[in-house]
């Protein structure tokens, strides 16, 4: 009997200033019908019956539901939701408000996320969290970015963060066939980013703590949600915008015809090839998503979301394709006894790998020889002998590496839980959680080179193949226990168990060449295992919400370890005073919340690398590996270096910290300042020869120092119905310092650490007692009047007249001591511009471009010449000079990461779809000193080679991109 | 879901090995193979030891560059660092060359202990492994205590006073104590000596396995060195085993360059090789190493049986000059590539300055490739031992005043070599010419490339001191006398940081 049609109108205006709101969404809930406010505040809406309901929302107000029932007019004041103090923290195994924290916690949501091309969940929330370094890995379409937390507290062990995908930590090792192990998960579906950064946050992990934890919860529907479609195509442009500073041809000829032999300048050619030119091109990418969101007949929440990715890298060949599919239902049942999350996600991604050699031969390869040769090795210009077969030593043409490598890969991955937290009806507060997660990945891939490329030529072709598959599989189960007991205080405990087992095959395959022949046999399969057992507890102690208390404990037993060395107990204590709940405090209304946080941990590394360290155990010879023993090819049995006694490494971390609020939310933010140290440091260390079954092993020695300040502020510069303006900094000071690092001499030289190309087995770096890790570990050049390096003149560090090992010195770190964030965003009725700036300072990069190939030692070569780097023409350097400290440069810098341009168009087409559109430009500029391609470099895959060595890096592209997003 | 109790896949447990004696030659088969491969994975990507280039770190092939680059045999053009000071003798204990023959020889000397130990009579017996394959494991025993011998000997040669520890030391975290030469060439000889009744006498064994001849070719090393070792003359020894080698049947190759190339396997004049293969048994070690790294230039890569050179190694004139002629006449052993390369070496980086050697090929007798598709693997064996020594050995211990040989078989042995270089006898030397100064260069002719320079020029007082000198011998082009001490390598500083009991040799 109330169906009856009606119209409803009124004005919407902030509940604090009164001012009138334009653009607020107004739906009737449950339907996709709905309007938005006109820029005087005003809105009017048809509706079917009296019992509709409406739904007014905007973007930082909380959203507010009105029954129409008998009225034509509804005013609506919606409340700004600035304070952050409410919002909902994710911690291992449970949340939190942000008010009831004591540990050192760094969120990220979605509305905070960066825009633009973002492949890899972790580039959402580059430069956004003090404390939280993501340095990119290159440009290669999904090779992400490494994260570091508060530094690394390990040498040779992981340093990564542990990270967990809604309850379920995941294997982040390398995933062969794909590029970064996080490139699975779509951005698009995830909603927040919380980050444990201390110990009392983190211990609940226990043995996969010491570097942090990151929560990613994605994204879900909601109970009696209207459903909700939304579509976002995003089409983007990289474009390679810093290369290597090399001769020209013209240079080149000019420094041959000066410096080379006749019979070398006889080598020159008449083209004109800028080869950095060749192998970049202008990459498009597209990325498309739709999610749907909503509730089934009210009771079952849902969220499908599908995506499409399609992205080129500025190197040619490179591609990476991704279809990726999400579900998850969060129904709850019995009165809301039971609620249950229920989450899978699906992606298959097809990579095409360029072969990066092509960015050193680009550098080396003669510019005055042309791209293509009718008569050279598959229609390239080569360097090929008078027989035309390939020069084996001479660069290939960059091109041709492109073009005849393929090199192609395909990742299935599927990683999905299934929680169920149920209310006991028995016990008041009292719940039990069971949560069931997989992590599936299935890969192969194959690299073929023909034999008509010169790097084929002389195997006859190349084919490879490979495959790879993980499964994990990871059982919790933990009781909640929450009580209120009003002026004694509430208690809220968790007690669980949890198990979780990471299983990998790596099958073997010959590579063969194209009539058949083996090249290499196949090697012996690899199935490495390991199982974690693990008991937790917390116990929150909140008093007057003024006297906060958290204790948590985890036991944890890794296969990795000796039976008697199996289990470690990693506890952790932290108290948190919240002062402006005081009375001297409370009716302050400048200082709207003041917080003191102190907490203490133990946290535990097992990732080691090696699966069964403390077993003497032997391991079988491939079929390339044998011996002859009479007639017969033996397979040879080796024993493995090991250390029966081997165990985890343990981190203690202190921190203290305060978060401070004013006026409300206005201005807010961190302050902490943390000390960890590291001790039985698991590292790959010298044995005394003759001891055991190798020279190095890998072992528990020696112990690492980190200490840090971090301090983060928000600070929304002015809100009022058309404006908004937020801005937000973050800066991290960390220090790490290597305090012992064997059992007995310290003053030790150290040990030599980041490979570095110009030869082979040469390394730049060295881990020293009492220095930061990965030293840089050089001669100290001597300059003439003019400021140009003289070569081979350096500085006799001890005077006895000689140059040698005993003069090199330590010059600086790869790691920035500072480092610091800056974001703002702005919104003006329906624009928007954003902007985030990033940068380091104090780090030094090597410039190993410069050191291994600016001299004219690389005219030197009978048969072939190498371009050099313009740097030649300043040292005029005969011989490269490796290990002169000219090559380590200042690599301090600052990047735009991002800027972006929005605008919300509101309901388009009648009144049921929004159109927002945003225009987004990532890597913007790099103001920095160095003279490289970038003078931020990742320490790669291998934790050795320490970062900051700057050799034939992938340069990050700037990327364009345009972007629509529809909802209905 | 309580079990912590994983097993490894595809790798097996120490007791699991033990326990199956199927396993026992495969065991031996890697004391036998650490000496040519770098590891499980072949030719690179599972090492034995770590922390320093895997190719450059295998057995031979760091044997070899610290034998023959500081000597006026052999130059290297490769900046990899610690190479060009090897070139010049003026490395210190941080030198990554010397590191990797350091730890190399205690690789194997670890490897032999714990065959040695897990294979004792008693652990063999509680394991039920008795009558045919109890003999069998002995004789493997045996050859592995030749092996750690070996090891130890180089040790000896090379760094003297070196850590000591054999299967009595377990695997774990201890010091070993430091021995010194005395010490350790009286192990040596005792551990070579006892042995000797339980190896297949002389030719007898399964090829590239150790026989009788291969320990009492060694053990004539031993002597024949003894006065640099112990300052003891045992001349009269050394004669002893060398009578016993050449006794055994072995003979000279009739053409001195098949000794070097793919097939030489079945040369008659190899006494203990160490084998190598382009399909089974590849590095970037040993004889890949010896045959790539002395290509470069003009030189015609298809000759050589591989695709293309490393363009590294070269000799110094001083040895060029020790031959008649550089094309192999009328001395064979004289083949030098001198197409425009420059005899002297102004620059020791560019491969141009100084003859390139012609020895190593990847080739048959017959002209055929060597057996890998198309890679730069070779087929080759580096022989260790060969006959052609043991005679310039009988011929130097003779004259030296040992007894048990004369010298007429002396002059006879000599002339077999040089009829065998010149193709008649028109090289052959008189009893007049037959002196020690002609040994020492005749080693060279013969022997050069082959790992024995280092060792002859100590022996002979030449090394470091100014009686002979040679390019860039010190550090200048016209070269000039290194420190006396410079005749021991250095331990390398990272075992003396590892090891508190060690002292560093003296002068470094």
């Amino acid at each position: 009997g109330n169906a009856q049609a009606q119209t409803v109108g009124g004005t919407v205006r902030d509940a604090e200033t009164g001012e009138t709101l334009p653009f607020v969404n107004v739906l009737i809930k449950g339907t996709a019908k709905g309007t938005t406010t006109g820029m005087d505040g005003n809105y009017s809406i048809d509706i079917q019956s009296s019992e509709d309901i409406l739904v007014f929302s905007f973007i930082g107000y909380d959203a507010k539901e009105i029954q129409v029932g008998n009225k034509s007019t509804i005013d609506v004041e919606l409340q700004g939701n600035t304070k952050q103090l409410d919002e909902v923290v994710v911690v291992g195994y449970g949340t939190q408000k942000k008010s009831d924290l004591t540990g050192s916690v760094g969120s990220v949501v979605r509305d905070d996320f960066n825009a633009g091309q973002v492949t890899n969940p972790e580039e959402l929330i580059t430069g956004k969290v003090a404390g939280v370094q993501i340095t990119p890995n290159g440009g290669s379409p999904g090779s992400g970015g490494k994260i570091r937390i508060r530094g690394g507290s390990s040498l040779n062990a992981s340093n990564d963060p542990l990270i967990v995908i809604d309850g379920v930590p995941i294997d982040n090792s390398t995933v062969s066939g794909a590029a970064n192990p996080l490139s699975f998960l779509n951005p698009n579906d995830i909603a927040t980013f919380d980050i444990l950064k201390d110990a009392s946050a983190t211990a609940i992990y226990g043995s996969r703590a010491s570097n942090g934890v990151v929560l990613i919860t994605t994204r879900k529907g909601k109970a009696g949600q209207q459903t909700r479609v939304n579509a976002s195509s995003l089409v983007s442009l990289s474009r390679v915008n810093n290369t290597v500073d090399l001769l020209s041809a013209d240079q080149f000829r000019t420094v041959v015809e000066e410096q080379a032999s006749p019979s070398q300048q006889a080598l020159v050619g008449d083209a004109n090839t800028d080869w950095q030119d060749v192998i970049y091109q202008d990459a498009i990418s597209y990325d498309n998503n739709v999610s749907v969101t909503g509730a089934l007949k009210e009771v079952l929440p849902f969220r499908v979301s599908v995506g499409y990715l399609n992205q080129d890298g500025i190197l040619r060949t490179d591609n990476l394709e991704r279809t990726s599919a999400s579900l998850n239902l969060n129904p709850s049942f019995f009165d809301d006894r039971l609620h249950v999350n229920f989450n899978v996600k699906g992606v298959l991604t097809k990579s095409r790998f360029a072969n990066q050699d092509a960015i050193g031969a680009a550098a080396a390869f003669d510019p005055t020889k042309p791209v293509y040769d009718t008569d050279g090795l598959g229609g390239f210009c080569e360097w090929t002998n008078d027989n035309g077969t390939p020069q084996t030593l001479a660069p290939r043409n960059p091109l041709g590496l492109l073009m005849q490598k393929n090199d192609q890969g395909e990742v299935k991955r599927s990683i999905g839980n299934l929680q169920l937290n149920y209310d006991l009806p028995f016990v008041d507060g009292l719940k039990a959680n069971l949560n069931l997660g997989y992590d599936i990945t299935s890969s192969e891939g194959d690299i073929v080179i023909p034999s008509s490329s010169a790097a084929g030529f002389n195997e006859g072709g190349s084919i490879d193949h490979y495959e790879q598959s993980k499964e994990n599989f990871l059982v919790d189960f933990y009781f909640n226990y929450a009580r209120d007991f009003k002026s004694a205080g509430s208690i809220n405990a968790t007690a669980g168990y949890s198990f979780q087992d990471f299983l990998t095959i790596n099958p073997t395959f010959e590579r063969v060449n194209e009539e058949g022949e083996v090249l290499e046999p196949a090697g012996i399969e690899t199935r490495p295992q390991y199982r974690l057992i693990s008991y937790f507890g917390r116990v929150n102690y909140n008093l007057n919400d003024k006297y906060l208390f958290t204790a948590t404990v985890r036991a944890d037993g890794s296969s990795r370890f000796n039976p008697d060395n199996r289990w470690g107990i990693f506890p952790s204590l932290a108290a948190a005073w919240r002062v402006s709940e005081e009375n001297f405090l409370k009716a302050n209304e400048t200082l709207s919340d003041l917080k003191l946080r102190l907490g203490y941990g133990v946290t535990g590394q097992q990732d080691i690398g090696s699966y069964f360290p403390y077993l003497p155990r032997y391991v079988q010879s491939d079929d390339a590996s044998r011996y002859i023993l009479g007639d017969s090819y033996y397979t040879t049995l080796r024993p493995e270096g090991y250390d029966s006694d081997i165990k985890w490494e343990e981190t203690t971390t202190y921190n203290i910290g305060i978060d401070y609020e004013f006026w409300n939310g206005k201005l807010y933010g961190t302050l902490d300042y943390y000390f960890k140290k590291t001790d039985d440091l698991l590292a790959e260390i010298p044995v005394p020869a003759g001891t055991n079954l190798t020279n190095r092993l890998f072992t528990n020695v020696g112990s690492i120092e980190n200490k840090g300040v971090e301090f983060g502020i928000n600070y929304n510069v002015v809100k009022n119905a058309n404006l908004n303006w937020d801005i937000g900094a973050n800066y991290t000071y960390n220090e790490s310092t290597i305090t012992s690092l064997s059992n007995v001499e310290e003053d030790a030289e150290g040990i030599l650490v980041g490979g570095i190309s110009g030869g082979t087995g040469n390394t730049i770096q060295v881990h020293t007692v009492g220095f930061q890790p990965n030293a840089f570990y050089v001669y100290e050049q001597v300059y003439d009047n003019e400021g140009n390096p003289i070569e081979d003149l350096y500085v006799d560090q001890n005077g006895d007249g000689l140059i040698n090992a005993e003069d090199l010195i330590r010059n600086g770190y790869p790691n920035a001591k500072h480092f610091f964030g800056f974001n703002s965003s702005t919104r003006y009725k329906g624009w928007s511009l954003a902007f985030s700036l990033r940068g380091n300072i104090g780090n030094k990069a090597y410039n190993n471009v410069h050191s291994a190939n600016a001299a004219y030692q690389s005219l030197r070569f009978p048969d072939y010449l190498n371009n050099m780097p313009v740097d030649v023409l300043r040292t005029n350097f005969q011989n490269y000079n490796l290990r002169s400290d000219y090559y380590l440069e200042d690599a301090s810098f600052i990047r735009m990461q991002n800027l972006s341009l929005g605008y919300d168009f509101g309901k388009i087409f009648g009144s049921s779809v929004g159109l927002k559109a945003n225009a987004t430009v990532q890597n913007v500029f790099v103001i920095t000193d160095y003279n490289g391609v970038s003078p931020e470099i990742s320490p790669g895959v291998d934790n050795n080679t320490g970062g900051g060595i700057d050799n034939n890096f992938y340069p990050v592209p700037r990327i364009y991109s345009f972007g629509l997003n529809f909802s209905f | 879901c309580n079990d912590l109790d994983l097993e490894p896949y595809n790798e097996v447990t120490s007791i699991q090995v033990y326990e199956d004696f199927g396993n026992y030659k495969n065991v031996l088969a890697k004391l036998y193979g650490g000496l040519a491969v770098s590891g499980q994975q072949g030719p690179a990507g599972d090492p034995d030891i770590s922390g320093l280039d895997e190719g450059a770190s295998t057995y031979i092939r760091a044997y070899w560059k610290l034998q023959e680059l500081p000597t006026d045999e052999a130059i290297i053009a490769w900046n990899d660092e610690g190479l060009p000071t090897l070139n010049t003798m003026q490395w210190s204990s941080d030198n990554g060359f010397v590191a990797a023959m350091y730890y190399r020889i205690f690789y194997q000397i670890s490897l032999a202990n714990e065959f040695i130990r897990e294979t004792s009579d008693d652990k063999l017996a509680a394991r039920g492994i008795v009558d045919a394959d109890l003999e069998t494991t002995r004789l493997y025993r045996a050859e592995a205590r030749f092996l750690r011998a070996l090891s130890y000997y180089h040790a000896l040669d090379m760094f003297g006073n070196v850590p000591f520890v054999t299967e009595e030391d377990g695997v774990g975290a201890y010091f070993p104590e430091q021995t010194n030469r005395a010490d350790l060439f009286a192990y040596v000889e005792s551990e070579l000596l006892d042995i000797l009744p339980n190896l297949v006498d002389a030719r007898q064994n399964e090829y590239a396995r150790a026989d009788k001849a291969a320990a009492w070719m060694l053990l004539a090393k031993l002597y024949l060195n003894a006065e640099v070792y112990i300052g003891e003359d045992r001349y009269t020894d050394a004669i002893t085993y060398l009578n016993q080698v050449i006794g055994s049947g072995y003979s000279l190759e009739p053409n001195y360059n098949h000794l070097f190339l793919a097939d030489n396997h079945l040369s008659e004049e190899l006494i203990f090789p160490v084998a190598f293969d382009g399909v089974n048994t590849t590095s970037f070690g040993g004889t890949t190493f010896l045959v790539n790294a002395a290509v470069g230039g003009t030189m015609d890569r298809e000759e050589f049986g591989i695709p293309g050179g490393w363009q590294g190694l070269r000799t110094r004139p001083e040895v060029v000059q020790l031959y008649p002629g550089t094309d192999g006449s009328p001395d064979a052993r004289g083949l030098f590539h001198t197409e425009e390369q420059n005899l002297d070496i102004e620059d020791v980086a560019i491969f141009q300055d100084g003859y390139a050697v012609i020895k190593y090929k990847n080739v048959t007798r017959e002209g055929q490739r060597g057996s890998s598709p198309g890679n730069d693997q070779v087929d080759t064996d580096f022989p260790l031992f060969r006959l052609a020594d043991a005679y310039l050995m009988y011929a130097e211990a003779v004259l030296r005043g040992g007894s048990g040989g004369g010298e007429a078989q002396a002059l006879a042995y000599i002339n077999e070599l040089r009829e065998r270089a010149y193709g008649d006898a028109s090289g052959n030397i008189t009893a007049g010419q037959l002196n020690l100064d002609f040994i020492l260069d005749e080693r060279a002719r013969e022997l050069k490339w082959e790992g024995h320079r280092r060792t002859d020029l100590v022996r002979f007082g030449r090394f470091t001191s100014a009686d002979y000198i040679w390019q860039w011998k010190g550090g200048t082009f016209e070269g000039n006398a290194v420190e006396d001490y410079r005749d021991l390598y250095p331990l390398p500083a990272a075992d003396l940081t590892a090891n508190p009991r060690l002292e560093q040799n003296e002068g470094y």
